[in-house]
């Protein structure tokens, strides 16, 4: 508006000569007001214009002429200048007024809606808000007129008092009318939308409704007066349903009591308060509201009723319950978690209690297996009466300790988890061909029952029988009759033997052993019906073998069967005195056959003996038997002799504990059995049954497993034998020939070899029946005096047997890849008087112990290419089968083919079949020892490798 | 210490002094747990046949040490590490410290192999600083050790045992 004014101005001023101009000042007036209401108004303008334009034209033609024409002119336009300016200075002062009146009435409409609000809020009227709005719009209106009018009409005087051309002021007025309507429009357009806003305002009120916030009023007797939102959130009741209520009369159910009870409280306390209530009706279910309760006081200060307003907690409180039980259970979790770590804690004290128990029990034990052995050797002196009597003693304890030890170990062994079972294929005689299992706990258990056997018996037959069960729930008999008919009449041989053992062993704490080790043997003689029997049996993956341990003992009070897998239990204490024991024997057992996935079962009666049982599941080894095995090939002779050598390995004496022993005292058992062994070849020649001339592989085979030198040659000849099978029956006939050339040889090696492979060759001769029971007596006999005299005779034998021995240093090996332990290792045992062969890795070891024969092995176990334990593993299997399939199996590219194997063999005289072979560990516990022996060795040294350890491990394996 | 100071010695009451010194350079090196029992055995194995035994072990040791440290310092510096490199390495090296008896860098070896099976980089790279540092430590306290020995029998004083 301004700016067309200013436009306007300029223009005036060239026509400034020009004479009055009403017509365009006023068309001009009117276009800045309003244009578009004032387009009537300017074409009356224009109507009257057009004479004026005449008018001007003749003006300023008479005004070029008189003086007085061009100063009414000037005054003309000066007037002009003047009424144009005051024009827009009304008009200024108009708009300031329209737009404070606007800001007005907006202000007045906020304080209309904060007032509104209060309204409601406030307790003192009791009045819809509606009509306390309806109230201050009519005051408002009111006031807007009003100020309005006042704006005019100072506007009207104003024009009044300067000007009053007709013309000027019709169209002043007219204009002025306009401007009036105007307003009043605008005015209008702002109640619209004041009312809109009021509408809007009343509808904002649902969302409190939806968040049930409700406000009530209830008067003095707790009638509902006023009731802005229905009470209940889905459920709607009209206003009439709840005004004039009581809560009671509205709701019914748990919490509506409590309400009411709440609201009396406060109405007569005069105080307010809140509290929480749930109410469980049937209106709208299980709720829970926080209800704040205030008084309202009449002007006298009485209380009249009350304020109050519930709002819907139930989520919160249905949280903070659920907040609640959290909390709960956290805590209870937490003091769970305390007790599980005490638990833990205290589990890992006894769990290295017990580690602390096995590794001292194991330290202990290489110690005191060098006092028993230095002990054995002693008996090999001369002593007199006296001192014998004493070594017995401290040979009986330093035994029993030793046993408590191992067992100790084992069962910590068990316990801890460590014991690991190892799978190695073996034959429990000719039950069924090949199984396998873990042959030195199988031994183990077994030793452990048939001593048990033996120790409490005192008349009568200790025996085995061994056979396949189906499943471990079927009995035997149902399996396959014959066989039981077999065991059953070799059972009864047995007896015999067993007395016999009984009288001359007695009590004879190692040499119990020696007996047992026949007994498995003694089903020998069914092994054909047997055979047979397997033959037709199919091919299972998974066999049950069922082992009974018998005895007609002193056997066991039915109190005591329930304790008797027990730890450290024995009978009574009475038994213990008299029999001696740890009481760890049968829980370890027990252990051992369930971690094998079997059952120890006994049943016994009193003072007639009992029968421990144990079931065990076996995998048959498969496919790669057939191929490879002799016994399929070839025939029966080669069989059993494989048999036995492996029964053999089976029921080998741990040359840890015993080696030395009988390494002394071998001689003179020989000697004593030489003649039964040439007898016994003799009755074959004589007999000439196939049968029987096929056990003459046999005998070669057993002393030959062994590792002795000469029978290193046989082994291989067999093992060619078994190679090719066509000549088998040529080859035969050799070794009869070579036998008794043999057999003084033998002789000797037997005196290296274990006591108990001279008794294997007799158990094999008493499988033949017509001379079992003469013969029987006989080596009892002669074993018995071979027991007593050998610690008579000890002197002149041990040095016999000593003599090769002394010619030729020990052999030792050693395998360790790090240079510097090489030389310290090399330099100590310089020092001790021995050179060793030494080697960087386990596959030159292989190869080393291919080409060379060693007393004695160090062996580190952390090495590249192999490792120590893989190395022992195939050393052992070497000498358990004679070849070196496990070697090639593992890729060790052998460099020399076996057969030239036995030849390494001569010149030295070996001090068994076993290389002893010792593990140089690292950390003692974490290269387990357990691991160590698991891999078939001996004995272990912790590194650093000190002169006193590798002392202590040479003279307890090379004992000289 | 006080092998800075031999040369300033006079060979009048040398011999007695350098073995004082060897003494308790030696009681040092043990007090300080640079060396272990250990160094003894490897002490007891050297006589009149082998003169030079413990000289001899301790130059292998340095060579195979210095080895195997700069194979443990390349398989480190790999994109990805051969852990099982490092651990043969670290192995080999804790071996032969031990049987040295220079149980400080043993030690090291232990820590290290720790974080070789951790998989840690971080540690591994750590460990070998250390180990590298011990190793260096003892090498110059054995080099010592070594002239203050060759420096008595020059003198014509016998070894202390």
């Amino acid at each position: 508006m301004e700016s067309d004014n200013i436009e306007d101005m300029d223009m005036e001023v060239l026509p400034s000569m020009w004479p009055e101009d009403i017509g365009a000042d006023a068309g001009k007036q009117f276009n800045i007001d309003k244009p578009g209401q004032d387009q009537d108004m300017l074409e009356e303008v224009t109507f009257i214009e057009e004479p004026t334009i005449v008018d001007f034209k003749r003006l300023l033609e008479l005004t070029n002429y008189t003086d007085k024409g061009s100063s009414q002119l000037a005054f003309l336009v000066k007037h002009w200048e003047y009424k144009q300016a005051n024009a827009v200075r009304l008009l200024r002062e108009e708009l300031d007024i329209l737009s404070k009146q606007r800001q007005e009435v907006e202000l007045k409409k906020l304080e209309i809606l904060e007032e509104h609000r209060f309204e409601e809020e406030s307790y003192g009227g009791d009045k819809r808000p509606i009509s306390i709005l309806d109230e201050v719009y009519d005051i408002w209106l009111d006031i807007a007129p009003k100020k309005h009018d006042v704006v005019v009409q100072s506007k009207k005087v104003e024009i009044e008092a300067e000007y009053d051309t007709v013309v000027y002021w019709k169209q002043r007025a007219m204009h002025l009318e306009k401007l009036l309507e105007a307003s009043a429009e605008r005015e209008q357009i702002l109640v619209d939308k004041l009312q809109e806003s009021i509408q809007s305002l009343e509808r904002q009120s649902s969302p409190v409704e939806e968040l049930s916030q409700i406000l009530k009023r209830a008067d003095n007797f707790l009638h509902f007066v006023l009731q802005n939102a229905p009470v209940v959130l889905a459920i709607s009741l009209q206003e009439e349903d709840i005004i004039g209520r009581t809560d009671v009369e509205i709701f019914t159910g748990a919490g509506v009591k409590e309400s009411q009870d709440f609201k009396k409280e406060v109405l007569e306390k005069g105080l307010p308060a809140k509290r929480e209530i749930t109410f469980e009706t049937p209106l709208f279910g299980s709720k829970t509201f926080l209800i704040y309760v205030e008084p309202v006081f009449s002007k006298a200060g009485e209380t009249i009723g009350i304020n109050y307003m519930g709002m819907d907690v139930t989520d919160q409180v249905r949280k903070r319950e659920k907040m609640a039980k959290l909390r709960e259970e956290i805590a209870v979790q937490k003091a769970k978690e305390t007790e599980l770590n005490k638990t833990i804690h205290i589990t890992e004290e006894t769990m290295r209690a017990k580690q602390m128990l096995a590794t001292m029990s194991h330290e202990i034990r290489s110690p005191l297996s060098g006092v028993v052995s230095m002990a054995e050797i002693l008996t090999t002196t001369k002593l007199d009466r006296e001192q014998r009597q004493l070594l017995d003693v401290m040979l009986s304890s330093g035994d029993l300790v030793l046993q408590l030890i191992n067992d100790i170990l084992d069962l910590s062994k068990v316990e801890s988890g460590v014991m690991k079972l190892e799978a190695t294929k073996f034959r429990p005689r000719e039950v069924v061909k090949h199984v396998i299992g873990d042959v030195l706990r199988i031994r183990q258990i077994l030793t452990n029952l048939i001593s048990n056997a033996i120790k409490f018996t005192h008349e009568g037959k200790v025996g085995i029988r061994l056979y396949v069960v189906s499943d471990p729930s079927l009995e035997e008999g149902e399996r396959c009759p014959q066989k039981l008919n077999a065991d059953q009449s070799t059972v009864s041989e047995n007896g015999l033997k067993e007395d016999a053992d009984q009288e001359g062993f007695h009590g004879e704490g190692p040499y119990q052993n020696h007996s047992l080790n026949d007994e498995p043997r003694t089903p020998a003689k069914s092994e054909v019906s047997m055979d047979a029997d397997q033959e037709e049996e199919p091919q299972t993956t998974t066999v049950w073998l069922r082992c009974d341990v018998y005895d007609t003992g002193i056997g066991i009070p039915e109190n005591a069967l329930p304790s008797l897998f027990k730890r450290y239990m024995q009978v009574s204490a009475d038994h213990a005195r008299k029999y001696g024991g740890t009481g760890l024997g049968l829980a370890i057992c027990k252990q051992l056959v369930e971690l094998m996935g079997g059952q120890l079962t006994v049943s016994s009666q009193e003072h007639c003996g009992s029968t421990f049982t144990f079931v065990l599941p076996y995998k048959v080894s498969t496919s790669s038997d057939h191929s490879d095995d002799p016994d399929e090939v070839v025939d029966m002779a080669n069989h059993d002799a494989a048999t036995d050598e492996v029964t053999e390995s089976f029921f080998q004496f741990q040359p840890r504990t015993l080696g030395s022993l009988f390494s002394s005292n071998g001689s003179s058992r020989t000697q004593k059995l030489l003649p039964h062994k040439i007898g016994f070849s003799g009755s074959h020649k004589l007999n000439g049954f196939s049968q029987n001339s096929y056990s003459f592989p046999q005998n070669d085979i057993i002393p030959e497993e062994m590792a002795s030198v000469e029978n290193g040659c046989s082994a291989i000849d067999v093992a060619e034998t078994l190679s090719e099978p066509e000549s088998s029956a040529s080859r035969i006939p050799n070794h009869n020939c070579e036998t008794p050339a043999h057999a003084d040889k033998r002789g000797q090696d037997d005196t290296n070899n274990k006591f108990q492979d001279s008794r294997n060759t007799d158990s094999s001769y008493h499988a033949e029946p017509s001379r079992e029971v003469s013969v029987a007596a006989k080596i009892r006999e002669a074993q018995g005096t071979c027991k007593r005299q050998e610690k008579s005779d000890a002197d002149s034998e041990s040095t016999s047997s000593k003599i090769p021995k002394s010619t030729s240093k020990p052999k030792i090996l050693l395998v360790e890849d790090n240079k510097i332990n090489v030389m310290v290792t090399q330099n100590m045992m310089k020092r001790l008087g021995h050179s060793i062969d030494v080697v960087n890795n386990g596959i030159e070891a292989v190869r080393a112990v291919q080409h060379c024969s060693y007393n004695l092995i160090l062996m580190d176990v952390h090495m590249p290419v192999m490792d120590g334990l893989q190395t022992t593993r195939i050393i052992r299997s070497f000498e358990e089968t004679g070849n070196w399939d496990a070697a090639e199996k593992a890729g060790v590219e052998l460099t020399v083919p076996s057969q030239d194997a036995s030849q390494n063999g001569h010149g030295y005289a070996p001090s068994g079949n076993r290389i002893p072979i010792i593990a140089m560990t690292a950390n003692a516990f974490s290269e387990s020892a357990d691991e160590c022996f698991a891999s078939g060795m001996d004995s272990f040294v912790p590194k650093p490798i000190t002169f006193q350890k590798i002392k202590e491990r040479l003279e307890q394996y090379l004992p000289d | 210490m006080s092998a800075v100071k031999l040369e300033s010695e006079t060979m009048a009451d040398g011999v007695s002094q350098l073995q004082k010194q060897l003494v308790d350079y030696t009681a040092s090196l043990f007090d300080e747990a640079f060396l272990d029992e250990q160094f003894n055995q490897l002490q007891q194995l050297q006589d009149e046949n082998n003169p030079d035994f413990v000289v001899e072990v301790v130059s292998l040791f340095f060579k195979d040490s210095e080895r195997l440290v700069d194979e443990l310092t390349k398989a480190l510096d790999q994109q990805t590490v051969d852990f099982k490199l490092v651990d043969k390495n670290v192995h080999q090296l804790k071996g032969s410290s031990s049987s040295i008896g220079v149980q400080r860098v043993q030690r090291a070896c232990i820590a290290f192999r720790d974080c070789s099976e951790e998989q840690n980089v971080e540690g591994c790279l750590k460990s070998l600083q250390h180990v590298k540092h011990e190793y260096s430590l003892v090498k110059n306290k054995l080099e010592t050790l070594f002239k203050l020995q060759r420096q008595l029998l020059a003198a014509g004083g016998p070894l202390p045992r």
